[in-house]
């Protein structure tokens, strides 16, 4: 028949369609399906509950953060043994799941286990033990900075900058998850606006007070390649229009050099420096450092905020960022971040807190390997901000730290507040030559930041180098 | 109990696996004796992946309503597969083998989603299968009725316009029309009409003039359905007039023009049609509109993704979740309790079933039934593809039914009587041919 090659080709474009449809169904089912079904809008999460006893999560030091226990009327309940220690970060699965209980919530309802016991009590319908998450968390540190913050509102980070692993991750006031369905309605109700529910460490939006020099200084050295010839005289004090910005307790620093103005947190310094940066190039350097967008972290968080742009600013607002205040805000994960970025020679690595999954034998079944997220400043950049952050410790405004065995390096901060006590910061990396952990510390509400942020900050440094 | 769900769980893996191996072997050798084992192992399979779904389902929510209603079923595969296979003794054995096997996966999955949908069902196809036995032999004695090619397309567009005058509402198309309390689709059976009245034109001529009238009137009743909002509808109708008119004419011009066409249109009704707009955004980005137009889609994802490849068991899943999860969405509802593996050997069932049609095509003396068995050939394949491809987020969900799978009345019967119509033209062409082969002594017919 004269057709039957145009049948044939029809037959070549059908089965096309045939296999295309094979192929993009075995594509879901192989690597997509595994994040989606991981939503919490999936109902068939208690459908898989019924046949997995949910996994542990350990520590990275392999202390157990979160089991299940069968109690003695058979029932399962979620334990945490170190009750609010960990209560943010790794989370809650009752009341809405958080923190790595919901990332990993599949993984923890998955059985991977493959002895033939598993394959026997699959078929007897006996509950196989699920996966367990280890998680990159320290143990030993977050309870160094956990004690540190006593009954201190606020939050401490620790990241290992060379991979972006977050060590510690502390946030007060916290709750009990043990506890959280006999204290729901307390909590959800929080009438003394304490917030416990909330991880500060990620979701926490502060002024970063004289942290955020750090950042002024990159911009500074950016639009000023003499920098290193800078000098100001220092009278305790600017003015602009009638808005006074002075330095700390009205010293006045005199004649001083950048590294000076740096150590010593001349707020006059630094707020004619940020009126003199041309707003664009502030504003997108602080969008490369990830201001006004979500943090390349599987932890829920958010976005810190520079809100100067083009048109929508004034001199006022100017000296007022370039010192940490007006309308910046950012998150005590995000500073870690920045510390760590300078601690790892210029380019941030994307923070994250499980290391691996593990069958319940102990058999890998997946591991995290470090990101990079990317390269912010050149190694020359770094090593300035690194001698000016050393510079904090030997003669600075953390001189609390130079007692340490290790050098540190880092920059406090004291973020004003109308009608309340300051805001205590810290940020800072050690050893100073070869960085081996980051650390953010805010404490709320509190005073200055070499008072009230840098004693925590050494607690948990002495924690770790010990 | 667990032990019996997971272990059938398996076993009917292992059957639909067994069954499709066998479904393409036979297409493929050509020995009887192995084509003969062969059909034996599919009906072993058939009736033991029946049996053991619903043994599965029955000591999990025993009723002595699902043992009747098995009983009937049984009863029913029995009767189709002697009397078929007595009365016409040269149809393809294959296809009526996939025909009951997709049946009985309909059956068992809607045992599971909806029992009092399923009685509806299973009378369904026992009156179609009984009018299916009949249509064959209509098919041989009225043979003229290829001479009335032009009524049948009036006709279709009659009931089309009937529909939209008189018809109700439902899912948000206007597709539905109720004749002495008992509701159908049209449609459903305008697709029959139509590819015959397609055919039927272009089997007397393909000059210019022709292709021009029959171009209107298929448009005619493409536009009809588009009118219903049933975007599927109309996309299966357009694509079958466009492959038949180019198999038909030869040209591929035809398929070009048709299909820019196509797309031109699909563009149009993209910036036009705001029910068309939500399909698309619901398929670019479920999750995001999770709480209204994506949620069917991103339902269906959870479904086949906790399912995975070995599925979690019958009555073990959430597949009620999922809106209108026995018809346009059934296929998610098999892969999450049945498995991916499953899932796959029911495509691979279809694409056996376009193949031995598209062979009939092939094989045919007649360039009616040629072109009919064509027309039926893509009809049928790019239904499951549109239907499969919409579940599965492959492309935007136009809510069409898996053929003889999906519960729906219209849509069974359809299907059932499509296939008895391949099957007539099967079995005219094999008489024919065994006639002539008679004549000439060329020995035994091979089936094929």
């Amino acid at each position: 028949m004269k057709n039957k090659k145009v049948i044939w080709s029809v037959v070549y474009i059908f089965l096309g369609l045939f296999v295309m449809t094979l192929g993009y169904f075995t594509y879901y089912l192989m690597f997509r399906s595994k994040e989606v079904v991981n939503s919490t809008y999936n109902l068939r999460h208690d459908v898989l509950s019924k046949r997995v006893i949910r996994g542990d999560i350990i520590s990275a030091d392999g202390i157990i953060l979160a089991e299940t226990i069968i109690d003695e009327d058979g029932e399962e309940i979620r334990s945490y043994p170190y009750n609010d220690m960990y209560a943010h970060v790794v989370g809650r699965v009752l009341r809405g799941r958080t923190g790595i209980e919901e990332v990993e919530n599949i993984t923890l309802l998955t059985s991977d286990s493959r002895s033939s016991d598993a394959l026997y009590n699959d078929l007897i319908g006996v509950k196989n033990p699920g996966n367990n998450v280890v998680s990159t968390l320290n143990h030993k540190l977050t309870k160094a900075a956990y004690d540190a913050l006593g009954d201190n509102r606020g939050a401490v980070v620790v990241i290992e900058p060379s991979t972006g692993k977050i060590l510690a991750m502390v946030s007060k006031p916290a709750y009990n998850p043990n506890d959280i369905e006999k204290n729901w309605d307390k909590l959800s109700e929080d009438n003394e606006d304490e917030s416990p529910l909330l991880n500060r460490a990620s979701q926490g939006l502060y002024p970063p007070g004289s942290t955020f020099k750090i950042i002024t200084t990159l911009a500074y050295m950016r639009e000023n390649p003499d920098y290193k010839d800078y000098s100001y005289k220092c009278k305790g004090s600017t003015e602009y229009e009638g808005m006074t910005i002075r330095c700390s307790n009205n010293r006045v620093h005199g004649n001083i050099s950048l590294k000076e103005a740096f150590a010593q947190s001349c707020n006059s310094s630094f707020a004619t420096m940020g009126s003199s940066i041309p707003v664009d190039s502030f504003r997108s350097l602080c969008e490369s450092f990830y201001f006004n967008k979500a943090l390349p972290a599987r932890v829920i968080n958010n976005p810190s905020r520079f809100e100067m742009r083009l048109g929508d600013y004034s001199v006022k607002e100017a000296m007022q960022t370039g010192i940490g205040q007006g309308r910046t805000l950012i998150t005590p994960l995000h500073n870690a971040m920045i510390a760590a970025t300078i601690a790892n020679g210029g380019i941030m690595m994307k923070p994250y807190v499980i290391d691996r999954v593990e069958s319940s034998g102990g058999r890998l079944l997946k591991g995290y390997v470090p990101e990079e997220a990317t390269q912010v400043m050149t190694l020359s950049e770094v090593d300035y901000l690194k001698s000016l952050m050393a510079s904090v410790v030997t003669d600075g405004t953390a001189k609390k730290l130079n007692k340490l065995d290790v050098k540190v390096g880092g920059k406090t901060g004291t973020a004003q507040q109308e009608g309340y006590k300051s805001h205590a910061w810290f940020i800072g990396f050690a050893p100073i030559n070869d960085p081996k952990i980051a650390i953010s510390v805010i404490v709320e509400n509190k005073g200055s930041g070499s008072e009230y942020a840098v004693p925590i900050a050494e607690k948990v440094l002495d924690a770790y180098f010990d | 109990m667990h032990v019996a769900i997971e272990l059938t769980k398996y076993l009917m893996i292992i059957l639909i696996g067994t069954y499709t191996y066998h479904g393409y072997r036979v297409v493929v050798k050509k020995n009887k004796a192995y084509q003969e084992k062969s059909y034996r192992w599919m009906t072993f399979c058939l009736f033991m992946l029946h049996f053991a779904g619903y043994f599965s389902i029955y000591i999990q929510v025993p009723s002595d309503k699902l043992l009747l209603l098995y009983g009937g079923q049984v009863v029913l595969f029995i009767l189709v597969i002697t009397l078929y296979m007595n009365i016409y003794p040269n149809i393809s054995r294959v296809l009526l083998l996939n025909m009951l096997m997709l049946l009985a996966i309909g059956f068992i999955i809607l045992t599971r989603l909806s029992i009092d949908k399923l009685v509806r069902q299973v009378l369904i196809s026992g009156f179609s299968c009984t009018i299916g036995l009949f249509v064959p032999a209509i098919m041989e004695r009225f043979k003229k009725l290829r001479n009335f090619g032009w009524i049948f397309g009036v006709l279709g567009i009659g009931i089309l316009v009937l529909v939209l005058l008189v018809g109700d509402e439902r899912y948000g198309a206007t597709s539905w029309l109720t004749v002495l309390g008992i509701r159908f689709q049209p449609l459903e059976f305008v697709k029959i009409s139509f590819v015959f009245c397609i055919a039927a034109l272009f089997d007397e001529g393909t000059d210019f003039k022709r292709i021009c009238a029959v171009t209107v009137m298929a448009a005619a009743t493409v536009l009809a359905i588009v009118f219903q909002r049933d975007l599927g509808g109309a996309l299966i109708f357009f694509v079958t007039y466009v492959f038949i008119l180019y198999v038909a004419t030869a040209k591929s011009l035809y398929l070009m023009s048709g299909l820019a066409a196509g797309s031109l249109a699909a563009w149009m009704a993209y910036r036009m049609f705001d029910h068309v707009k939500v399909r698309v955004m619901a398929w670019k980005n479920p999750f995001g509109y999770i709480d209204n137009e994506g949620y069917q889609i991103s339902q269906s994802l959870f479904a086949i993704g906790t399912g995975g490849w070995l599925g979690v068991g019958l009555l073990q899943g959430l597949p009620t979740s999922i809106p209108v999860v026995d018809s346009d969405f059934v296929f998610s509802a098999i892969a999450e309790e049945l498995g991916g593996f499953f899932a796959i050997c029911i495509i691979l069932i279809y694409i056996n079933c376009f193949m031995i049609i598209i062979n009939i095509s092939l094989k045919h003396w007649d360039n009616f039934y040629c072109l009919l068995s064509f027309g039926f050939a893509v009809m049928f394949s790019f239904q499951v593809f549109l239907s499969i491809g919409g579940v599965i987020k492959f492309i935007p969900s136009t809510g069409v039914t898996l053929p003889f799978i999906s519960s729906g009345g219209s849509s069974i019967i359809t299907s059932i009587i499509m296939f008895m119509i391949i099957q007539g033209i099967f079995h005219t062409g094999k008489s024919e041919k065994v006639n002539k082969q008679h004549i000439h002594k060329v020995g035994e017919p091979n089936e094929e």
